[in-house]
């Protein structure tokens, strides 16, 4: 059958949206049999059950938690939550001290170990590094320098800029040197820490007063001591590293592969008051090249200014800075300019998920407490299976009496309604177990009230356009033409309030916490389905209905009856054919 | 249906027109009336927000060994005090049952725990009762305010771009405010208990109520345009019009959003009880029904008094209604057609024309490019003899 010409535009519309459909649930297939999506949606909390855990909170040396901290601690669990996609997951207090979290589905370790994970951030310059093991192995860490190089003689020559003092002029020092206001702290660190174990000597008071973080007069006789003690290897000895802000420390990097001295604490995670990962970017686009882009509050931006401009210019390893976490080197990249804009980038051997990690253990490590966990069951789920099932029910009723309110007022058009809904749900299924596989996206009850609902939102576009074809028809223009102009006035109209509804969902969803997140997604969801839905399927199909006889000459149950709709003037229609004098033409050949 | 079709066929053309903008003055009153009720239930009754919201107090019966319909029985057993509302029951692991309620007293507690002892039959000793904190605590809420805050400061800005004045921005957002107010309101008049779910319903009516006075503002903009270009209606009435147009979208709209609503509803009413599908679709139903109202009686009367102040808009009126006596002076001579604007203006045009929306109704004897017409042409081919439509037959 030759193809009318026509349909030829609307046509290859409709065939981009078969291959979106088919695409999408070409995709659900494959991550069902390759991985490990699965093809229903992934149901809430409150639905499905999940996890309960309940964490105590511990600040580090065994300070008694206040109710502010407690209420911050919620704060930042809940962003750890929501920093892990959008499932809908309830955080709150028992008894006043304990974190209650009840995470939809089931856990694995590596969540809750990143749920409870202390977080001590701190930027240290590198003072000494070494390889852990005797065989020099490349780290992977940041842009740290190869480990092949020789052993710490040759690394602790001091640098050209710095000259140990004697401690009586350290209150000298501390005014000409005015951007690094360690004396004090210096002081108050005399003290040793009551908490190390013996088998560790804690690196003390250098017997000289060094003249800033990077002076390795802070390597004193007892960190050496400790440093060629430590061996990264053991976890014991891991677990007794002091990390007090204002004294050097020795570590060892997250992987075991180097320790390090490291100065005085510069930079402090709460300082840092963003962390992304991504492609670099040039000016020709992405490099290819993962890095993690920091950004610093305004007291973070000077010290990490300070830090980067006083260590660029230094020989290696003091040109390096470790950032600390939980006592142990997760980076130690090498400062490559000044950095005082506020922001700074990371880059090195990083894959899309190592830099990922990188940013998120950057971008949650601003709080000074550790979690215990106490317990973890096993929940149920907050409303019965019964809710769903006749939360179900109503949306299908709901869908019935939608179907049969337009076929009652748009006739035949009303059909088309129907099946826009019906490649509106599909899309909108598939769309929402994908986002369920990938983001982890959680339907919970209110979720699915959310697109029961928007069946109505996006019946509307339909309503619009056709009202808008019909006022059309009113004017007295035959059916196609009134469908194209119609089309045109319709899709402003469409787009502009969509585009409103869509904002609201975008503004909610990055403002809003968890519990307003997963309502947002499905908003968002469903308004761009809308558009999809009315631009590659509704509109398309009404064009090349238009050319049918049954649509174009206005037939009775059309809906587009022009007669009905008070169009009263006789309308051409091309090829020497005349809408309403051909129908009564046609009527009277009946009656004849 | 046919009565329906011609209801809006008449609306179309201006036969039928409802005074939307012109009796503004009731439709405000209306609304002023509702929102000094929902003012009383706000600040007289205050909300009744949910345990998620306050915190609430927690019991834990461990070493359960029937866990058949933990849910009701649990439920029960809290009931029987009469302590009122939002019981929350799970099961945790495989032999404890946690209930959740509103903050007790003290008292109170030690009753729970022996109401929940028998019920589930095991000591006391089993129970371990706690307080809770809110899981939307305030700084979820806060968070939420300040989302609302910036979507508002941002649509604000995009409606008034997109419709190059503020005013319009400035009517949507106070149709908006309006609707949310009244929905709160009631909830808090009726005293129905505010979930999580309930303030995603109200989230949600933000975006419907919004959605809905585009729709109608965007036909008072093309009607208005159309109308500063000929001068032939003031602004209200083109903004009339234009609400008058879209009036049987909006119907439709509505009547299409609120069956599903109305569905969820009966079914949570009379099947499920009070939960979230209640809590949301009670929202959501009041919600679109005062959003549908709003953008009809409220933000286009809203924007034609903002816009009639303007020099530009008066001069306009009085341009309309100097056009607008010439041709009620006209039709009395030629014959005895009553309402100018009810003429059916489409004759002289027919199909070939462009600009179909607003002529049609206002007002015959000049061509597309405005020219008048030849009185034969007004009243289309001669000698045709004219036939009834085919219904009418």
């Amino acid at each position: 059958m030759a193809i009318n010409p026509h349909n030829r535009g609307p046509l290859r519309t409709l065939s981009v949206l078969i291959v979106i459909v088919l695409g999408l649930y070409g995709l659900l297939a494959a991550v069902h049999i390759w991985g490990d999506g699965q093809l229903t949606p992934k149901l809430g909390l409150d639905l499905e059950g999940g996890t309960q855990l309940i964490l105590e909170p511990k600040i580090v040396g065994d300070q008694k938690i206040n109710e502010g901290q407690v209420l911050k601690a919620v704060d930042i669990i809940r962003q750890r939550v929501d920093g892990s996609g959008v499932a809908e997951a309830e955080v709150t207090t028992q008894g006043g001290g304990n974190i209650v979290i009840s995470l939809p589905g089931s856990p694995d370790k590596a969540t809750i170990a990143a749920l409870q994970k202390s977080s001590q951030l701190r930027f240290r310059v590198v003072l000494r590094e070494d390889s852990a093991t005797p065989t020099p192995v490349p780290t992977s860490t940041g842009t740290a320098t190869s480990k092949s190089t020789a052993p710490a003689t040759s690394k602790s020559t001091a640098p050209a800029t710095s000259t140990p003092k004697a401690t009586s002029t350290a209150k000298g020092t501390a005014t000409t040197a005015p951007k690094s206001g360690f004396p004090q702290a210096l002081a108050a660190a005399t003290t040793p820490a009551p908490t190390a174990k013996p088998a560790t000597a804690k690196p003390t008071t250098p017997a000289v007063k060094p003249k800033n973080a990077s002076d390795p007069a802070w390597i004193t006789p007892d960190a050496e001591k400790a440093f060629t003690a430590l061996d990264c290897a053991n976890p014991k000895s891991i677990d007794a590293i002091v990390d007090d802000p204002a004294k050097p420390m020795v570590t060892c990097s997250t992987d075991g592969q180097a320790k390090y001295i490291l100065g005085r604490a510069e930079v402090l995670g709460s300082e840092i008051k963003n962390a992304t990962s991504g492609l670099q970017q040039s000016q020709g686009g992405a490099t290819g090249v993962y890095e993690v882009r920091l950004d610093f509050n305004p007291a973070g931006t000077k010290s990490f200014c300070d830090v980067t401009s006083r260590i660029v210019s230094l020989e290696p390893p003091f040109n390096q800075f470790g950032i600390v976490l939980d006592n142990q080197v997760i980076s130690a990249p090498v400062a490559q300019a000044a950095l005082c804009s506020g922001n700074a980038s990371i880059t090195g051997s990083f894959t899309a998920a190592s830099s990922k990690v990188l940013a998120d253990q950057l971008k949650f490590g601003a709080l000074p407490m550790s979690f215990a966990l106490q317990t973890r069951d096993d929940i149920s789920p907050q409303l019965g299976g019964d809710q769903l099932s006749r939360g179900l029910l109503a949306g299908l009723i709901g869908l019935l009496l939608v179907v049969a309110y337009s076929l009652f007022q748009y006739r035949a058009l009303g059909l088309l309604t129907v099946s826009s809904l019906v490649i509106a749900s599909t899309l909108t299924y598939a769309a929402v177990t994908l986002f369920g596989w990938s983001y982890g996206f959680r339907l919970t009850m209110a979720g699915v009230t959310g697109l029961i609902v928007s069946i109505g939102i996006i019946a509307d576009s339909f309503i619009i356009y056709f009202e808008r074809v019909r006022d059309e028809v009113r004017d007295g223009r035959a059916l196609r033409a009134a469908v194209e102009t119609g089309w045109a006035r319709a899709r402003r109209t469409i787009l502009i309030s969509d585009g409103v509804n869509f904002l609201a969902a975008v503004v909610l969803y990055v403002l809003a916490a968890s519990n307003v997140r997963g309502f947002a997604f499905t908003l968002m969801l469903t308004t761009i389905i809308d558009i999809i839905v009315v631009m590659l399927f509704t509109h398309p199909l009404l064009s090349i209905l238009a050319n049918t006889k049954f649509f174009g000459e206005g037939h009775k149950w059309s809906g587009l009856d022009p007669e009905r709709l008070g169009a009263r003037t006789v309308s051409y229609t091309g090829r020497g054919r005349v809408t309403i004098a051909a129908r009564r033409a046609a009527a009277e050949g009946n009656q004849s | 249906m046919s009565n329906f079709a011609q209801f809006g066929n008449d609306l179309y053309t201006g036969k039928r027109s409802i005074e939307f903008v012109g009796r503004q003055k009731t439709w405000y009153a209306v609304s002023a009336i509702l929102l000094v009720l929902a003012a009383i239930g706000l600040f007289g009754r205050q909300l009744n927000v949910g345990l998620e919201f306050r915190g609430g107090s927690e019991f834990r019966v461990s070493s359960v060994t029937n866990l058949d319909n933990f849910e009701t029985r649990g439920k029960n057993a809290v009931g029987t005090l009469d302590t009122g509302s939002d019981v929350v029951v799970t099961k945790l692991g495989t032999n404890t049952v946690r209930i959740q309620t509103e903050r007790f007293q003290n008292n109170l507690t030690d009753k729970v725990k022996t109401a929940l002892a028998s019920e589930f039959k095991v000591g006391e000793n089993k129970i371990t009762a706690s307080t809770i904190g809110a899981s939307w605590g305030a700084s979820v809420s806060q968070k939420a305010i300040t989302a609302l805050i910036w979507f508002l400061v941002l649509v604000s800005l995009v409606l008034a771009l997109y419709f190059r004045t503020w005013k319009m921005s400035l009517s949507a957002v106070i149709a908006l405010m309006h609707d949310l107010v009244i929905t709160v309101g009631i909830y808090a008049l009726a005293g129905f208990e505010v979930s999580p779910a309930s303030v995603i319903g109200f989230l949600t009516i933000l975006g419907y109520s919004l959605y809905d006075t585009v729709v109608v503002f965007d036909k008072v903009r093309e009607n208005t345009l159309e109308a500063e270009g000929n001068g032939r209606l003031s602004y209200s009435q083109a903004a009339n019009q234009a609400v008058n147009q879209t009036l049987i979208r909006s119907i439709n709209t509505s009547v299409v959003a609120l069956l599903p609503v109305a569905s969820i509803l009966f079914i949570g009413f009379f099947l499920l009880g009070p939960g979230t599908l209640l809590d949301l679709s009670l929202a959501l139903f009041v919600g679109i029904a005062v959003g549908t109202y709003s953008s009809i009686f409220i933000a286009t009367p809203v924007l034609a008094d903002l816009r009639e102040r303007e020099p530009a808009m008066k001069e306009l009126k009085k341009r309309a209604m100097r056009y607008q006596a010439a041709q009620a002076r006209k039709e009395s001579t030629v014959s005895s057609a009553g309402n100018p604007l009810a003429q059916d203006g489409s004759t002289g045009t027919g199909g070939a024309d462009l600009q179909g929306a607003v002529h049609a109704s206002s007002g015959s004897g000049t061509s597309a490019t405005g020219r008048p017409l030849h009185p034969n042409a007004q009243t289309g081919p001669r000698n045709q003899p004219k036939r009834p439509p085919k219904s009418k037959r």
